[in-house]
C-alpha cells in the first residue's frame, strides 16, 4: 500500500523487565504512550507484523512467577490475546519447556503469515498462522551439537533470524553456538562460523561455540550479513561460508546490537561497549556508530545523546523503521530510550526511567486506531 | 460413588483466569492427587493451567501449592494425595526484584 504523505503514522513497542510500553507518533518527534501492559512480567521479545493489511503486535512474556507465554494485539495494546493451549510449546517428546521467547521475527512481505520465532532453551520455531501457533524446527533441535551448545549470561537461547528473500535460506544466531545456516528452508543446519573468534574457549577458532550477539542482513547484498559478537564485529560476503572483522574504526569490539537499514546496501549501525568486563559506552560515552560502505568505515552518532551513559544496550534493544530516512531506536538497560528520524544523526529521548529495556521495535503504520492513552 | 468437592483457591492474579472466580470445586468420586486435579483445570481454564505448570507437566519453580496448609513440595509433590472435602491453596512465592 502507497501511503500519502501525512498519512503515515509510527509504532514504538518497548518490552521491560517489568512489562511493555507502546507509543504512537505522527512524525517520529511527539510519542503518545500506553502502558505498562504486562506490568511484572517481563518482556525479552517483540514482534510487530504490518503484513496482511493490520497490525500485529507479538509479544514474548514471562513472568517469574508464571512462567513464558507469547501474545498478540491487533488493536495496538487495547486488547491481548493469548491462545488458549500456548503459541510455543515444546512437544512431549522433547521433555523440554519453554523458558523464554527471544526473538519474534515476522517473515517478508511475500509470506504473509509467517513468523520465526527463537527461543530459550536453544530453539527455532515457526508459525504460518500469524503468530498464533508455532512449530518447533526439528532440524535444529535434532542438531548433533546440541548437547555442546552452551548458555551465555542470560541464558541459552536462539537469538536471531534471517531468511533471505526467497525463504530458501536461513541463518540463525544462537548464545552460545554460533551462526547456524539452512539452505532448505530450514530443514537442515550447519555451523558457519569461520573467522569469528571464540577467544574464551580452547580453540579459540571452533566450528561451533561462538557467543554471536547479534546478526543482521544487509538489504541489498545478497549473501551479505553483518554479526555483532562477543568481541568481534563481522561481515561475511559468501553467506557465512567465512567472516572477516569490521571491527577496525570502532572505539570497542564488544556490544550486542546490529542493525541494518531496510534498503539501502552497506549501512548497519552498532552500539559499542567497551567490553567484556566492563559493559558500559566506552569511556561512559554513549554513541551508536554507523557504517555506510559495509564496515569498512564507521561514523560516530552521538548528537542527543547524554554526556554520561554507564548503561549497557542489549542484542534486542534497538531497531529500525522502514521510513524515509530510517528511524534508529534503542533502549538502555537503565530504563531510557532514544529516537532518531534521521538515521542516526541526531537522537533524542523519548521515554526515560523505565525498568531495563529488553528490546525495542519500531513501524510504519497505517490506519491503525489512536491508542487510549 | 458420590460425588465430593475439592476447593481449589486462587490468588487474585490469577483469578481472570478462571472466569473471575476465587474458588474453583473439583468434583471427585474417589481419592485423587494435586496433579490430576490440576489436570482437570486444563480442560475448563487452559491458561490457568499453563501458568501453574510447564509443558512437561512441572510445577512452576515460584508456583506453590498447599493442601489443607501444607506446602505439596514437602509432601509428594504433585503425587500429594488429595480427597473431597480438602482445599487446595495456591499462591505465589515472594520472589523477584
Amino acid at each position: 500500500m502507497e501511503l500519502m504523505a501525512g498519512d503515515e503514522k509510527y509504532l514504538l513497542a518497548i518490552g521491560t523487565k517489568k512489562g511493555l510500553w507502546l507509543a504512537t507518533s505522527p512524525d517520529r518527534k511527539e510519542w503518545s504512550f500506553t502502558g505498562p501492559h504486562f506490568l511484572m512480567s517481563e518482556i525479552p521479545s517483540v514482534g510487530i507484523d504490518t503484513r496482511d493489511g493490520r497490525t500485529r503486535i507479538m509479544v514474548g512474556v514471562r513472568s517469574e512467577h508464571w512462567g513464558p507465554t507469547v501474545a498478540h494485539s491487533d488493536d495496538l495494546g487495547q486488547t491481548w490475546t493469548e491462545p488458549d493451549n500456548g503459541a510455543i510449546t515444546f512437544p512431549e517428546d522433547t521433555g523440554a519447556a519453554l523458558e523464554r521467547v527471544w526473538q519474534i521475527y515476522p517473515d517478508k512481505e511475500s509470506r504473509p503469515g509467517v513468523v520465526w520465532a527463537g527461543a530459550e532453551p536453544i530453539s527455532v520455531w515457526k508459525s504460518t498462522d500469524g503468530g498464533e501457533h508455532f512449530e518447533l524446527n526439528r532440524g535444529l533441535w535434532d542438531h548433533p551439537h546440541r548437547s555442546e551448545w552452551g548458555a551465555g549470561y542470560g541464558g541459552a537461547a536462539a537469538h536471531s533470524i534471517v531468511v533471505n528473500p526467497d525463504g530458501g535460506q536461513v541463518h540463525v544466531a544462537m548464545s552460545t553456538g554460533g551462526v547456524y545456516r539452512s539452505l532448505d528452508g530450514g530443514t537442515s543446519w550447519e555451523a558457519r562460523n569461520k573467522g569469528i573468534s571464540a577467544y574464551f574457549m580452547p580453540d579459540p577458532n571452533p566450528e561451533f561455540g561462538q557467543c554471536v550477539h547479534k546478526i543482521a542482513a544487509d538489504a541489498a547484498v545478497d549473501g551479505r550479513l553483518y554479526a555483532q559478537n562477543h568481541h568481534g564485529v563481522y561481515r561475511t560476503d559468501d553467506n557465512g561460508d567465512t567472516w572477516e572483522s569490521i571491527a577496525g574504526g570502532l572505539p570497542a569490539d564488544f556490544g550486542f546490537v546490529m542493525l541494518t537499514h531496510p534498503r539501502r546496501e552497506g549501512t548497519a549501525w552498532v552500539v559499542p561497549l567497551k567490553a567484556d568486563g566492563e559493559r558500559i559506552p566506552p569511556d561512559g560515552k554513549l554513541a551508536v556508530h554507523r557504517t555506510d560502505d559495509a564496515g569498512n568505515s564507521w561514523t560516530r552518532l552521538d548528537s542527543g545523546l547524554p554526556d554520561h551513559e554507564y548503561n549497557s544496550i542489549l542484542r534486542d534493544a534497538a531497531s529500525v523503521d522502514t521510513a524515509e530516512p530510517v528511524g534508529v531506536y534503542f533502549g538502555t538497560r537503565g530504563g531510557t530510550v532514544y529516537a532518531s528520524d534521521d538515521e542516526g544523526a541526531n537522537f533524542s529521548e523519548v521515554a526515560a526511567h523505565l525498568p531495563d529495556v529488553l528490546c525495542v521495535r519500531a513501524a510504519v503504520i497505517s490506519g491503525a486506531p489512536a491508542p487510549v492513552v | 460413588m458420590a460425588s465430593e468437592v475439592i476447593e481449589i483457591v486462587l490468588p487474585s492474579v490469577l483469578q481472570p483466569l478462571a472466569a473471575g472466580n476465587a474458588v474453583l470445586a473439583a468434583a471427585v468420586e474417589g481419592p485423587e492427587t494435586v496433579g490430576t486435579v490440576l489436570d482437570s483445570l486444563s480442560a475448563d481454564y487452559p491458561v490457568l493451567a499453563r501458568r501453574l505448570r510447564d509443558e512437561t507437566g512441572a510445577l512452576r519453580r515460584f508456583v506453590n501449592i498447599y493442601v489443607d496448609g501444607s506446602e505439596v513440595r514437602r509432601l509428594d509433590g504433585l503425587e500429594t494425595p488429595v480427597r473431597g472435602g480438602q482445599e487446595i491453596l495456591i499462591i505465589q512465592s515472594v520472589a523477584g526484584g
